[in-house]
């Protein structure tokens, strides 16, 4: 089974994601901020990693950075997913190594096939 | 005293004032050489052996007319803060290097007027030298107790005489730019002037306190001496007259005897200097005239009837004692005041003599084709010569002519000579109509006056009864007679001849300046004169020149001079100071200027307007076509200044400009900042709102009921939010506007917070919270829905950031009169003093908020500012962290001023 580890302070956000990746077969955990996301991501190792930009304390783009210096954590896809739509935000996510950005509102199906390739 | 023991001490005395010189030399940009004190001392130059000597033979045998030389300059020197900055500021902007340069370049510089000056000055100062040589023989002998010996090379005042003038033509030739400064020679003749008067003061103090018993003592003995009350009145009308008339002589002579004008303006380095000399140099003349009167009189009462030479009374009185250091010191005190006059005369003549005779009369083709060095070379060998030349020929004028002659009368004569200048000179200050034609004819009248009046009777022998032509006139022609000229018989002749000839010197100036025009260059160098205060900065802006030169022409000329480093320097600053391009060719009337400029210290300024005309060919200017260039040329100075300072006014204002484009600027960015947040903050209830439709769309039927419930409970929130938030964003844009309107009526406020904690006392309840309110009834003016958005916001924080396990509220009023004070305390973890101000921003979020993001717009604390301003009252928040916050806002009381 596949790990997914889902970052977002917003509850109804979450909820929905965390009801669709559990349906296609994955192992969710979820966090509400990026300190949240770092400790859970001391003891699991997911193949992908949702990730919002804006959160309080440590935010999206500070946490890739955490994320991309722990070498146990070179496999995971990473995934921005923010309200944040500027060329220069989707251009700092994705120069930060993040795999994909993708622009909220979003759709759910797509998001998932998007997650498969990229794990596949 | 031995002749060999004297000339030992001299010899030592000399070295001494040679390694002054020497040291103020090396040292001529410190403060030690180059201060007030040494310029206001090196004025002092004028008082001569005559002053020290002479004084008191006057005072002697005539009483109080000695006063006339020194009350003459006391009364003038107030003006030089005027006058003589003036003549500074011409001076050195036109590198004036004596009075001959300043009167000829006046009167569009004339190459003859400069010779005549010179010829005059020449006249004038040699025998004037001649009485300070003679005065130190007449001493050395009285020391010595020698005879004058008439075989010259067993007097040893020749030796004196001849080392004199090494001394001065090495030192006064060290720089070939005669508008150079001399600190060595001026150093010198500063400390001269100290001790001249020092050992003066020393030898009064002798005679008043220590042979007398003080001035009255003096006065009572001398009262009984015959003639004493003739000798000191004025007396009648004549006497005043004399007196009167020498006052003036003295006050011309303080200005153009060229040892005055050597170290009164060639010398000068500051303009400031003159504030120290205007004081320090007329308390130096009467200190120096305190003690004159006890010692004539001390004199005339000691040596009654032995028909001494009075002049000498300061020597002969110590003497008298058996005193021979007093002696000695006197001497040297004596020698002093000879040799800085003679040396600081021949300096300034010889440079008259090089500048403006011999150069440009003759010798300037010699410096046609030379290299710089040997130009150099030649023009500093001519002036060593001159100055030697000088020196030893006032020696021979003394051995010949003027062993009669007091020293006062010989001095006089001088100064007569010198007030020749008077009118040229003063009229060039401060008359432009005063012409070349009108000072040459004034001063070759006025000269062959006085040569008439004065020269030829002293030189036939005053005293010499027999000649007719003093005592009948010439051919018997009682009219021409010359010392009663035209029948004026009341004067004596020394203001006799005064009067006569600076009469008719005045009268043909002003009359021929008037009749006769001058030319271009005339009316040029007038303008520049007159106002030199407003050409101080540019002046080559005022010279006006038409022709064409080439300026590679001039460069090789200057070259020849100042050699090739100067030039290409002196060039180099040019340039730069008027901005202009150096491959330009041609010359401008500012390049010949400042070309003329740079030869004229070293060869004068008749010299260097012809050999920069050599190169330059200068078209004729008609007198109208100067005066309009003028006219223009200080418009455009004008104009210059309106336009600096225009450009400063917009200068100014474009940077006001920048300011307020940088504010726009930055209110830009917050606007973008702005939308950016308010569409972020919008699109996170459409994303949930999304996600959750999509799932209830897709799945259908394989969700739980309960979870169904969830999302569309989840749909409903989120839609509720997304209202508050455009809700809030439309208020707050209307009160950022100024469209909201408040709606004011009395209300209780306790009533209003009432009201407000009932719609969440839910929340309240849930979170177990308890709330201390201390209700007081004071009722002001608001509009109620308002102000319940306030007080509902503020709790909503409070319950939310309230601690989570006893979470307290206390809500407080308080009346203080003028305001109503509402204040909301939790207490939860408290804000950081960095968030006080910035909390009230719009979407501002901490940046180490240790919460969970709370469920809010980011607006609310915004929007209760904006109706809190909007109210007149203030908003803040106090907290100490881990003890809480407390939210302030105050409310005016208009209460207090409304009866109800």
């Amino acid at each position: 089974m596949n790990k997914i580890l889902i970052v977002d302070d917003e509850p109804n956000i979450v909820m929905s994601l965390e009801y669709t990746f559990k349906k296609n077969n994955f192992e969710v955990f979820i966090a509400r901020d990026g300190q949240e996301a770092l400790d859970i991501l001391n003891n699991q190792l997911p193949d992908v990693i949702i990730l919002d930009v804006m959160m309080p304390m440590v935010d999206g783009f500070a946490t890739l950075e955490q994320i991309k210096k722990d070498e146990r954590l070179q496999h995971c896809k990473v995934i921005f997913l923010s309200a944040k739509n500027k060329e220069k935000d989707i251009e700092k996510g994705l120069s930060l190594g993040a795999n994909l950005y993708v622009v909220k509102p979003f759709s759910l199906k797509k998001l998932v096939e998007q997650v498969q390739n990229l794990i596949q | 005293m031995s002749s060999v023991g004297l000339l030992l001490i001299l010899f030592l005395y000399v070295s001494i004032l040679f390694y002054i010189a020497h040291w103020a030399e090396k040292k001529r940009h410190s403060k030690w050489t180059n201060n007030p004190y040494i310029y206001s001392l090196s004025l002092a130059v004028y008082c001569t052996a005559w002053t020290y000597y002479g004084s008191i033979g006057v005072a002697a045998d005539s009483g109080l007319s000695y006063l006339t030389i020194y009350l003459g300059p006391i009364i003038i020197i107030p003006t030089w803060m005027i006058i003589l900055k003036r003549i500074i500021r011409i001076s050195r902007v036109n590198k004036i290097s004596s009075i001959a340069d300043f009167i000829s370049l006046r009167y569009g510089n004339s190459r003859f007027l400069g010779a005549l000056v010179t010829l005059i000055c020449v006249f004038g100062i040699l025998p004037y030298i001649s009485l300070q040589l003679k005065s130190i023989s007449d001493t050395f002998y009285i020391v010595t107790k020698t005879q004058y010996s008439s075989n010259i090379f067993s007097d040893t005042t020749t030796y004196v005489c001849i080392a004199l003038a090494l001394f001065a033509s090495y030192y006064g030739t060290k720089y070939v730019d005669a508008s150079e400064k001399r600190s060595g020679i001026v150093t010198a003749v500063a400390m001269e002037s100290i001790l001249k008067l020092v050992f003066f003061l020393i030898i009064g103090i002798y005679v008043t306190y220590f042979v007398f018993d003080g001035f009255g003592d003096i006065y009572t003995k001398a009262a009984v001496l015959k003639d004493f009350d003739k000798k000191n009145t004025i007396g009648d009308l004549t006497n005043g007259i004399n007196w009167l008339f020498l006052c003036i002589l003295s006050t011309f002579a303080i200005f153009l005897l060229p040892r005055q004008f050597h170290t009164a303006i060639v010398e000068n380095n500051k303009e400031t200097h003159i504030r120290t000399a205007i004081w320090l140099f007329p308390l130096y003349l009467l200190l120096f005239n305190l003690f004159v009167f006890p010692i004539a009189w001390g004199g005339n009462i000691l040596f009654e009837g032995q028909g001494l030479n009075s002049d000498t009374y300061s020597l002969l009185i110590p003497q008298h004692f058996n005193n021979n250091v007093l002696t000695v010191i006197v001497f040297l005190g004596g020698f002093s005041a000879a040799i800085s006059m003679i040396i600081v005369s021949s300096i300034a003549l010889a440079t008259m003599l090089s500048n403006n005779l011999l150069i440009p009369y003759g010798f300037i083709g010699a410096l046609q084709n030379k290299s710089s060095e040997k130009n150099r070379k030649r023009i500093v060998n001519s002036r060593k010569i001159g100055i030697f030349s000088l020196i030893i020929l006032a020696y021979a004028i003394y051995r010949i002519f003027i062993l009669d002659y007091s020293l006062v009368s010989i001095g006089l004569v001088s100064f007569v000579l010198i007030a020749q200048l008077a009118p040229a000179f003063f009229g060039a200050l401060f008359w432009k109509r005063g012409s070349k034609k009108g000072a040459v004819t004034g001063i070759i009248l006025g000269f062959s006056i006085s040569l008439y009046t004065l020269l030829i009777p002293y030189a036939i022998g005053v005293t010499k009864s027999t000649s007719t032509f003093i005592k009948n006139g010439p051919w018997g022609i009682e009219l021409l007679k010359p010392f009663h000229l035209f029948g004026l018989d009341y004067l004596e002749p020394i203001t006799h001849a005064f009067f006569w000839s600076l009469f008719v010197n005045t009268i043909s100036f002003l009359a021929i300046s008037v009749s006769f025009k001058g030319n271009y260059r005339e009316r040029n160098y007038a303008e520049m004169f007159v106002d030199i205060d407003k050409y101080i900065t540019n002046h080559e802006n005022a010279f006006v020149w038409k022709g064409t030169a080439y300026i590679s022409d001039i460069q090789k000329v200057l070259q020849r001079f100042l050699g090739e480093e100067r030039t290409k320097r002196a060039l180099g600053i040019f340039n730069l100071k008027y901005n202009i391009d150096k491959n330009i060719a041609t010359a401008d009337p500012r390049f010949i200027k400042f070309a003329e400029n740079l030869l004229t210290g070293h060869i004068g300024t008749a010299s260097a307007k012809i050999l920069i005309s050599s190169v330059a060919k200068e078209d004729k200017i008609s007198l109208p076509e100067v005066l309009r260039i003028l006219e223009e040329s200080k418009e455009n100075i004008i104009i210059n200044k309106k336009l600096t300072d225009t450009s400063n006014e917009l200068k100014k204002i474009s940077e006001q400009l920048k300011n307020a484009n940088q504010e726009l600027i930055n209110k830009d960015i917050q606007k973008d900042e702005f939308l950016d947040t308010v569409t972020h903050e919008l699109r996170t209830p459409i994303t949930a709102i999304r996600a959750a439709t999509e799932i209830l769309h897709d799945d259908d039927d394989d969700i739980p009921k309960e979870v169904r419930k969830q999302f569309l409970k989840s749909i409903i929130s989120e839609s509720d939010r997304l209202n508050r938030l455009i809700d809030k964003i439309l208020d707050l844009e209307k009160f950022e506007t100024g469209k909201q309107k408040l709606y004011l009526s009395k209300n209780d406020i306790t009533k209003t917070i009432v009201n407000t904690l009932d719609s969440v006392k839910q929340l309240i309840i849930n979170q177990n919270i308890t709330v201390e309110f201390i209700k007081t009834e004071i009722k002001v003016f608001y509009d109620e829905e308002r102000i319940i958005q306030v007080i509902h916001n503020l709790l909503s924080n409070a319950i939310k950031f309230c601690s989570k396990t006893d979470g307290k509220i206390t809500i407080s009023i308080i009346d203080k009169k003028d305001v109503i004070k509402v204040s909301i305390h939790n207490n939860g973890a408290g804000i950081k003093a960095d968030d006080f101000e910035p909390i009230f921003d719009k979407f501002y979020q901490s940046r180490d908020q240790n919460v969970k993001k709370p469920i809010g717009s980011g607006l609310g604390l915004a929007i209760c500012k904006q109706i809190i301003e909007h109210h007149k009252g203030k908003i803040w928040v106090e907290s100490t962290p881990q003890k809480g916050a407390t939210f302030i806002f105050t409310l005016p009381n208009y209460n207090t001023t409304e009866n109800e």
